[in-house]
Order: C-alpha cells, then sequence, then structure tokens
C-alpha cells in the first residue's frame, strides 16, 4: 500500500483505537452502507506509485508540453504571460496561507483577511471604484456574476452584450443566463467597436446593463464617452470587463461612469496554468455593495480597542441566505488574489505604468511591422494596448502551424468565433516579449506572405 | 418574563407587533424577536405604494449572521416605511416598540383580521418559549 | 503580546520600489500617438511603494498571523482539511504545466492532454461514473454545472421541470446553485435518525420534480442508508439523482456514486483529494455524469485519438461553457499527483482512517457533549453544545477557546437542524496523538464551561487580535483602506 507517508496511523494504533472503540474491524463502522451499494473488490486504478516515482512521471508528462518558457508565444485571448517577480511566489509558498481555509475563524485568520483586506483596496485603486470583493473564479464568470448582479439591482431580465467581448465569456454569461430564465441580446460591432446606434435603438426600460469589454476581445480600447449617461437614463449600468494591467495607462472605469467593473487577474502574479487558476476580480459602487457576490473582508476592532479583519455581510452568501444568497460562490480564488496584492505591491505605481508602457510601445512595433507586411492587414482602425487583429493571408491555423516549427506561438485563430472576420487572429504582445523575439515573428510572417 | 410585551397592541404568531388605528395599522417586531435576531445590522424597506398580502413578506432584517424576514399583518398598500432604520437599524433592537416600528399599511377594504393575539394571549405563548 | 500590523498603504516611501523590469528594446512612439490624451488615465494611480525586502517582511509577518493545516489540526465539518503534499505543489509550477497557454494547439500539450485523461479515468473509477468534465473550479460551481446538465436534459425530453429538492440538513451552497439555475427549492425533512425522511421525500416527488440533490454521507457524517430506495423513487418520476460530492472522502473504495443510482457528482479535489485551499480558493469542482448526461456536458472534452489527446469540440448538444477555458487545471495536477501516489488501496485506505478517526474521537467527546444522532458516523460527526448553552456559553464560544490550544475549531453552526452544532472531521491524515491531545482541550473547556464560564465567553487570549466585533464590521462598513480612515 502506498501513499503511507501520508497516513500517521499504525496497524496496532487501528486496532488499539477499534477495540475503544467496541468495533472488530473497519468493516464494522461501515455497516449501514447497505451491501447492495457495497463495492466488492479493489478499485482499477493504476499501481500506486512512490514519491520519487510519481515525480519522475509527472516530469515526463510535463516535459511533453511545449511551454512558454520554450518558444516565443504571442497568444492572449484572456490568458496572459506577464513576468513575474519571483518574490511572489515565496509568498504565496508559505503554507500558513496556502493551507488555509476560508478566513471564518477570523482571530486565527488575521494574515488572510488583511491581505483580502489590502486587495480589495488595491483593487478600488486601480479601476476607481468603492468596494470590490475577495475574488471570483475567472474572467468569464466575473463578469456574468456582474450581469446577473446588475438584473438583481434593477429588477430587470435582460441585458444587451456587445459582440466585442470575449466569446469565451459570452458562452458562459449565456449559460449563466439562459439557466435562470433571464435573457442575452448581442449587439454587433461596427468596425471592431461597438455599434453606438445600435446600443441606442437597444437600450429600454426593460434593459438591466449593456455589457462590454475593455479593451475588447479585438484588442481595441473603445470610445466610452456618454455610453454611461445613456444607459443611466434608462436606469440601466455600464458592466465591463477590463484589463487591469491597461489600468494604469487607460482611463479608470469610474472615470467615465460604469457600475460594475470586472476582469481577469491572471496577469497579476498567476501564470498561465493552461488557463486555470485564475482570477475574477469584481468591483462596484457602495451603494451596490449588498448586491455583490463573493466574500468581502471587512475592518473592525477587537475588544481591546485594536484593529482587526473580518468576513463582514456574510447575509449575502449561500450559507446564510440559501437559496436568495447574491451568489452560490463558496471556494474562490483567494490565492490568486493573494498573488496579485503581492503584485501590485511590488510594482507599485511606477512599475505598473512602466509594464503598462512596455506593453503598449511592444505591440505598437510588432503591430507596425506586421502591417508593413505585403498580405497582411491591420483589421480594424482604432487605440489597440497589447493586444490587435491582424487579416491574413491565408488560414491562421496553417500559418500558425509553420509558425511552431520556429519556436513561435502565433496569434489566437479568430475564423471560427468571427467568420464575419475571413482569416485573422489577435496577436498579444506583452513586456514578457523582445525585439528579437518579435523580429522572429516578423520575418517568419513575411517568409509566407 | 424577560421580555417587555405592551398593552394595546396586536400580536401575530410570527412575533410581530400592530397596532390599528382606523384603516391603518403600523408593525414591528416584538422585544423577543429583536432579543432572538441579536443584533440588528440591517434592514431592507418596502417600496411605497406596494401592494401586499397577509403573511407576505414586507422587509427583511438581517443580523451577522442572520436574515430573517418580517410579514405584512393584513392585506393592504405600504403607506410609509421608517427610514430611520436604514441608517440606524439598532433602533429595532433599542426600541422595538416605539423608534423601531418598520412599516404602516393602509388596509385593504372588506379585510379582516384573522386570529391576531391580544397581550394576554401573546405573553402565554411567549411563556411557552421560555420553558422549552 | 498583542499588536496591530501596518497595512501596506501605511508603509513604505514615494519613489520606493520593489520590482526591476526590462528597459523598452523597440524604438519608442510618443505615448500622444497610441493613446491619445482623452482615453489615459486621470486618477493618480494610488498604490504602495516599498522594496523587495519590506514587502517580504511584511506578507511574512502577515502569514504569522493565519494558521494552516501545516500549522496545526484543523478538524472543520464538511472541509476535508487533510495534509497537502508537497510534492504536488512542486509539480503544479513546473515551466511544463505552469507556464501553458489554454489556446495552444492540441499538438503542443500532449503531456496536459494525457494527465486530464488518465485523470479522468482514475475520477470515473473512483466514482463510478462514466465521464468527468474538469471545467467547473469549486464545488458550488460544478452544482450550478451538474442542474444546468440536469436541465439541458430535460428540456431535450421537451419537460420542464421546476423542482429541485433538498434535504434541510444540506449544505448551503446546494439550494443557491439551485436557484442560480432557475429551479424552485423544496426542503426535505430529515427524520430522527438523522437521514432523509423517506415518507416526506415520496410526498414531494412529482412529474415537477428536476432532481433531489444529496450528499451522502449526509453532512451529520451519516450513511443515507435508504439511498437504493431514494433513487428508486426518484427515478420513478423522472427525477435524476444528483451527488454533493463533498463528503466523498468517507467512502473511497467502499461506496461509489454511481453504484448508488447517481446521475451527477461533482467533487471537490480540494477536499478528498488532497489539493490545498489556498486560504479560500482556488479549489476544483469536477462533475462526473452518467451515459445519458455525456451529450450536454460543458466544451470542450478530452479525448484519445490516433494521432494523440485532443480537445473535442463537437458536441452539438453541449450546454457550452461554465468557464472561461479549461478549469483549475493547476489544481487538477496537484490531485492527479496524489491519486498517483496513494492508488486504490491506499485511497480506500484513506476512507477508512478518515472514518476510524472520526468514530475514536466522537466516543471520546461524546462524554462530554451532547451528540444528537449516537450511532456510528463515517468521516464526521456533529456534537451539539445545548449543554453549554446552558452555563451560557454558545457553540460560537467554545470554538474560540480552542484557538488558544493552537487548533482550528470544528466547523459551527452548521448543520442547521442541530442547535448549537459543532462539526467535527477529523481526517485521515492527524495521529492518535493529535486525536487525544484534541480532546484533551475539549474536555478541559468543558470543565471550564461549568467552572468559569467568562473565562470561555471571554476567548481567546492568545491570538494576535482578540475577539473581534463582527456587528461594528457592518455597522460601520469598512472595505477598503483610505487616507481618511487612518
Amino acid at each position: 500500500m502506498s501513499g503511507r507517508h501520508f497516513l500517521p496511523l499504525t496497524d496496532a494504533e487501528r486496532s488499539a483505537m477499534l477495540k475503544r472503540i467496541g468495533a472488530d474491524s473497519v468493516d464494522d463502522l461501515f455497516l449501514d452502507v447497505p451491501a447492495a451499494v457495497r463495492f466488492q473488490g479493489e478499485m482499477q486504478l493504476p499501481p500506486a506509485l512512490s514519491e520519487l516515482e510519481a515525480a519522475g512521471h509527472l516530469h515526463s508528462l510535463a516535459a511533453r508540453n511545449k511551454n512558454l518558457r520554450d518558444c516565443a508565444s504571442f497568444l492572449g485571448a484572456g490568458v496572459y504571460d506577464h513576468f513575474i517577480p519571483s518574490m511572489v511566489r515565496h509568498v504565496t509558498g508559505r503554507s500558513e496561507f496556502y493551507t488555509a481555509y476560508t478566513p471564518y475563524q477570523a482571530e486565527m485568520s488575521q494574515g488572510v483577511l488583511q491581505a483580502i483586506f489590502e486587495y480589495q483596496t488595491m483593487i478600488c485603486q486601480l479601476t476607481g471604484m468603492e468596494a470590490a470583493n475577495a475574488s471570483l473564479y475567472d474572467g468569464a464568470t466575473a463578469l456574468a456574476e456582474g450581469a446577473v448582479m446588475a438584473c438583481a439591482v434593477t429588477g430587470r431580465s435582460k441585458v444587451l452584450v456587445s459582440r466585442g467581448v470575449s466569446p469565451f465569456y459570452r458562452a458562459v454569461l449565456q449559460n449563466y443566463f439562459q439557466a435562470r430564465g433571464l435573457q442575452t441580446e448581442e449587439l454587433p460591432c461596427r468596425d471592431g467597436q461597438t455599434d453606438r446606434d445600435a446600443v441606442e435603438k437597444a437600450v429600454g426600460g426593460d434593459v438591466a446593463a449593456l455589457i462590454q469589454q475593455r479593451p475588447n476581445f479585438f484588442g481595441l480600447l473603445e470610445e466610452m464617452d456618454g455610453v454611461a449617461d445613456l444607459l443611466h437614463k434608462q436606469g440601466a449600468l455600464l458592466v465591463l470587463s477590463v484589463d487591469p494591467l491597461s489600468l494604469p495607462l487607460v482611463q479608470a472605469p469610474a472615470e467615465y461612469g460604469t457600475d460594475i467593473v470586472t476582469g481577469e487577474g491572471q496577469g497579476m502574479g498567476n501564470p498561465p496554468s493552461f488557463g486555470g487558476p485564475l482570477l475574477g476580480f469584481f468591483a462596484t459602487r457602495e451603494k451596490y455593495i449588498r448586491r455583490m457576490p463573493g466574500r468581502i473582508a471587512g475592518e473592525t476592532v477587537d475588544h481591546d480597542g485594536g484593529r482587526g479583519f473580518v468576513l463582514t455581510l456574510q447575509t449575502r452568501e449561500q450559507h446564510i441566505r440559501r437559496e436568495r444568497a447574491t451568489s452560490n460562490i463558496c471556494s474562490n480564488q483567494a490565492l490568486n488574489a493573494l498573488a496579485a496584492a503581492v503584485y501590485l505591491a511590488a510594482m507599485g505605481p511606477a512599475g505598473m505604468r512602466e509594464v503598462a508602457l512596455l506593453c503598449l510601445q511592444k505591440a505598437a512595433y510588432a503591430r507596425e511591422k506586421i502591417a508593413a507586411l505585403d498580405g497582411y492587414r491591420i483589421t480594424f482602425p482604432g487605440v489597440y494596448f497589447k493586444e490587435f487583429t491582424v487579416s491574413l493571408p491565408e488560414a491562421a491555423r496553417t500559418l500558425n502551424r509553420r509558425l511552431l516549427s520556429q519556436n513561435i506561438l502565433g496569434g489566437f485563430d479568430l475564423s471560427k468565433y468571427y467568420p464575419e472576420l475571413g482569416e485573422a487572429a489577435l496577436f498579444c504582445v506583452t513586456e514578457t516579449r523582445t525585439r528579437a523575439e518579435i523580429d522572429t515573428l516578423v520575418q517568419a510572417l513575411e517568409g509566407w506572405s | 418574563m424577560k421580555w417587555e410585551v405592551r398593552e394595546g397592541l396586536l400580536y401575530t404568531p410570527k412575533h410581530e407587533w400592530i397596532k390599528q388605528d382606523g384603516s391603518e395599522v403600523t408593525s414591528g417586531i416584538t422585544d423577543y424577536a429583536q432579543d432572538m435576531l441579536k443584533d440588528i445590522v440591517y434592514v431592507e424597506l418596502p417600496e411605497l405604494g406596494r401592494v401586499v398580502k397577509a403573511g407576505e413578506s414586507v422587509a427583511v432584517i438581517e443580523s451577522v449572521k442572520a436574515v430573517s424576514d418580517a410579514y405584512s399583518p393584513v392585506d393592504g398598500v405600504i403607506k410609509a416605511v421608517n427610514e430611520l432604520l436604514l441608517d440606524q437599524p439598532e433602533l429595532l433592537n433599542q426600541d422595538p416598540y416605539g423608534a423601531g416600528w418598520i412599516v404602516k399599511v393602509e388596509i385593504a377594504a372588506g379585510y379582516v383580521n384573522p386570529d391576531l393575539m391580544d397581550m394576554k394571549a401573546y405573553i402565554t405563548l411567549l411563556e411557552r418559549e421560555e420553558e422549552s | 503580546m498583542r499588536k496591530e500590523k501596518t497595512l501596506l498603504f501605511e508603509m513604505g516611501s514615494p519613489g520606493r520600489r520593489g520590482c526591476s523590469l526590462p528597459d523598452c528594446d523597440v524604438p519608442e512612439k510618443p505615448l500622444d500617438d497610441l493613446l491619445p490624451a482623452r482615453l489615459r488615465r486621470r486618477q493618480p494611480l494610488d498604490l504602495p511603494e516599498l522594496s523587495e525586502g519590506e514587502l517580504i517582511r511584511h506578507y511574512t509577518a502577515l502569514s504569522r498571523r493565519n494558521h494552516g493545516v501545516d500549522s496545526g489540526f484543523y478538524p472543520l465539518g464538511s472541509c476535508t482539511m487533510k495534509y497537502n503534499p508537497k510534492i504536488n505543489e512542486d509539480i503544479a509550477v513546473l515551466p511544463g504545466f505552469a507556464y501553458l497557454h489554454p489556446c495552444q494547439d492540441d499538438c503542443t500539450v500532449q503531456g496536459a492532454l494525457e494527465l486530464l485523461y488518465r485523470a479522468e479515468a482514475g475520477l470515473k473509477e473512483v466514482t463510478g461514473m462514466d465521464r468527468i468534465t474538469f471545467q467547473p473550479v469549486a464545488g458550488a460551481q460544478g452544482e450550478l454545472t451538474g442542474l444546468m446538465l440536469i436541465q439541458a436534459y430535460h428540456r431535450a425530453r421537451n419537460e420542464e421541470r421546476r423542482k429541485v429538492l433538498i434535504p434541510d440538513s444540506a449544505h448551503g451552497t446546494n439550494p443557491a446553485s439551485a436557484a442560480m439555475s432557475g429551479f424552485e427549492v423544496v426542503q426535505i425533512p430529515s427524520d430522527a435518525r438523522g437521514l432523509v425522511d423517506l415518507e416526506k421525500l415520496k410526498e414531494a416527488l412529482g412529474p415537477d420534480t428536476a432532481a433531489l440533490m444529496l450528499t451522502n454521507p449526509n453532512t451529520l457524517g451519516l450513511f443515507e442508508a435508504d439511498i437504493m430506495e431514494i433513487a428508486a423513487a426518484v427515478h420513478e418520476v423522472g427525477g435524476l439523482l444528483y451527488y454533493d460530492g463533498a463528503n466523498l472522502n468517507a467512502v473511497m473504495g467502499f461506496a461509489r456514486p454511481g453504484d448508488m443510482g447517481f446521475d451527477v457528482v461533482h467533487l471537490n479535489l480540494h477536499k478528498t483529494f488532497a489539493t490545498p485551499h489556498g486560504g479560500g480558493g482556488p479549489g476544483s469542482g469536477v462533475v462526473g455524469v452518467k451515459e445519458r448526461l455525456v451529450p450536454y456536458l460543458p466544451l470542450p472534452l478530452v479525448e484519445k485519438g490516433e494521432q494523440g489527446y485532443y480537445f473535442n469540440y463537437d458536441l452539438p448538444l453541449s450546454i457550452g461553457k461554465v468557464h472561461g477555458f479549461h478549469g483549475n487545471f493547476g489544481v487538477v495536477v496537484k490531485a492527479y499527483t496524489y491519486m498517483c501516489m496513494m492508488g486504490a488501496a491506499g485511497l480506500k485506505q484513506a476512507s477508512a482512517d478518515a472514518v476510524l478517526n472520526a468514530n475514536y474521537l466522537m466516543r471520546r467527546l461524546k462524554k462530554n457533549y451532547a451528540l444528537t444522532h449516537d450511532r456510528p458516523c463515517k468521516h464526521e460527526f456533529v456534537l451539539s453544545a445545548v449543554d453549554q448553552k446552558k452555563q451560557g456559553v454558545a457553540a460560537g464560544d467554545i470554538a474560540k477557546a480552542l484557538l488558544d490550544y493552537g487548533f482550528h475549531p470544528p466547523t459551527v453552526y452548521f448543520p442547521l437542524i442541530v442547535e448549537e452544532a459543532l462539526m467535527v472531521e477529523p481526517t485521515e491524515t492527524e495521529s492518535m496523538e493529535t486525536l487525544d491531545r484534541f480532546a484533551e482541550a475539549m474536555e478541559e473547556i468543558a470543565r471550564l464551561v461549568k467552572e468559569d464560564p467568562a473565562r470561555v465567553t471571554g476567548a481567546p487570549y492568545t491570538t494576535p487580535v482578540g475577539r473581534l466585533d463582527e456587528v461594528r464590521a457592518v455597522r460601520q462598513l469598512r472595505v477598503r483602506w483610505t487616507p481618511e480612515s487612518e
């Protein structure tokens, strides 16, 4: 029997304990399991491995993947290869943090609670909003929860969703809405941006919110002037998904009247991990805080008047309100939020701005070089941040297979999700890409134009 | 008995009190109810003009780790809500029969109140609670 | 001893920094050309300014104000706080797993796909289900996904079944998930045994029943002995059976939800399969289903073909997606590593020891604390502090008193059907000595309740902060630091 190093009881102890209980064997403790459902024989699982063998097996599986450190990646589309300071892992690797449960016993969990409080504060500073939660699962579910919350706040059951929102996010949103009988209406894009005329036409007294992404899935920073006013006049809310790494440079969502801000926080201190664990962040106005899903850490005092932190407004949550809770969320992405907090604190205002500038400049450099190639075209005019859409001379899939042979992961193939664009791909350039890598990409693309 | 009960009010089995004044009733929760709920931290009030049925939830009362409803005692229309409670929910603990009133309801025409308890009957109910 | 910890925002100095970044290696353009002024941020970005060393000290200090499984016993009922093997952490951060992009070509991630494929095979065997989706990232999301599948199944048969039946002992996530997927919740009472009241269940069943959600063993730690009859009754009216896998740690190798008649199962890999809880997450709430629900599973599924492993998106009846990508892959890596090391016999022994530890502790503690359902339990049991309450000491006070012994307290006030509940789940990774020390602490507290109750209601005394004012935290809500709040 393997796994013994995790099981402290010895056979002698097991016998002694059984005796103390008054049972002859462990089977006596399972007498309430009816014979009809008692599992017979042994489960068919591969033979147990020692730690050494398990490590060998897992290393060999890991080695059969091409990881982002082994190649130059221009993939984005919601998960990003941003630099992570070494200290982030050292902090999240402290087992007082990572082996803890949810901090329900506040006096024993001040570390996690204060870290969440600091995380919430920094999310508010980034977005300009007044209240943030302790995290949701990912950018997609955070946006879906934001849309659901907008329905709860307004008492309406329909949201408008721009086609410029990530197709993955729209799929999750659609699913959340369909299940509970809420409606979504997709709004078209014109030149890669949410069609403002369509918004004006669609907004009415039955609309809970407009859902947009910024930068949107094509990488464009849409014009937001007047959008919130248009919505608020009809009693509807503006719900956004934003890239937090853009916010040191780009307008904070609060500056243009956003009511609920969500987004994917993976880029702040968390590796891509094949798409999970990610980090959904969520912020809103103070007046809507009781409708907000997820946990919230709050400041208070102990009986000596000393500052301390607790989970607050818990009556919103499933363990108290059950079927009337704001959401069913229980486990969240606390450790990823901790990583984001350490990341934000390590980068500071200057570092955050530098990362954003590096993304902006490098992406612009790549964009200009690619645009100059025969057969390639930047699909939409407008202002981009770190991603941009390119119309290709041939199928993205074919192109990417060839780029792979040069150890390059090409852009995200848009053809499946946006057939109206023809052959197009979404390229992402973060601060981790070097000029040499970009030049190699451009040369490789040129070779087949 | 450790809970206050006031004369001149009517009581529901759900520990709410009612004061009738012509065609209007004022209602709130009893001293017993506030004691069970402990520190009340938030109250959600209904919109004015809402048409309600007797027994329908009209307000939500929250303590730190519990949520409970306050129900309309009669069929009718919400005429007034105690907005003071929004900022000072602790009034429900401090003065449940006075400053902690919750709603006033205009009774629907023709509505006849079913079995509400008077003070004596309610005290009997509470005494039974206290024993168990 | 007690000392407040400064916040990040109260430390540091303007101009200090905690990171180093490369210079820009491409020709720079004027900012106005790339980002017009009207789109630029106007408000200052007020983040902390600290050196790396200061930050490490800050977080080290915070970590010392926190208790994890590595710090000590953590018998939190329903949460399965077992030891988290260290090797799992090393494996999950290998660049070959941590630095994979979810949109990479299948041919570049064969190792990751094989891992998912093998993990699925293992979880299918443990649960007795036919297919697994890894997309749900938490137990509650597994529930939501499972209910969406059930909804899709009924709708495909042109049936709009509105009701989901849930026992009154269920986790709060069950009714919350049912509501989120648009169902009406019908609560089924427990009987004197602490099990589902079969008669009441049968009365509630009907043509509008979409599903029954059940945790087995239930939250009292008791096995639903009538499970076959329950399953037959639910299936009889065309409903489906949902298994909340929060308590699977009790029965691995002894019984499988698939053999009990369940149609949908979610597992909490962060409980049963030893992945750490991270101070609240990330977890993984993978969902297993029987054949008839396979067509509705979220996109994509992992398949093995002639060219190797691949993501299959060709599921026309799929409910779509519940996560942006493939779920919490990093957590699955840890759970798979654990499974590899345990094997079939190891997993069965884990359940056997979890149940043995729980019964051993229950036997001893029931002398001092009321046990409302006194018979052999599975992996956890529920005590009641009703006797202590008569002395003015509540379950919550006992929990706080335990903090001074260095133990994380049991779950308190849950399940809701037990008054003053203390729900204890020791798990299999605790030694007999630890159980004995915990029992001694509980006994000493029981003694104190009789002799000096004020001592207990004033606890804790040795933690970094004293008992915290939760009422004030709501009434004077403060959920972020602001310069004025100093």
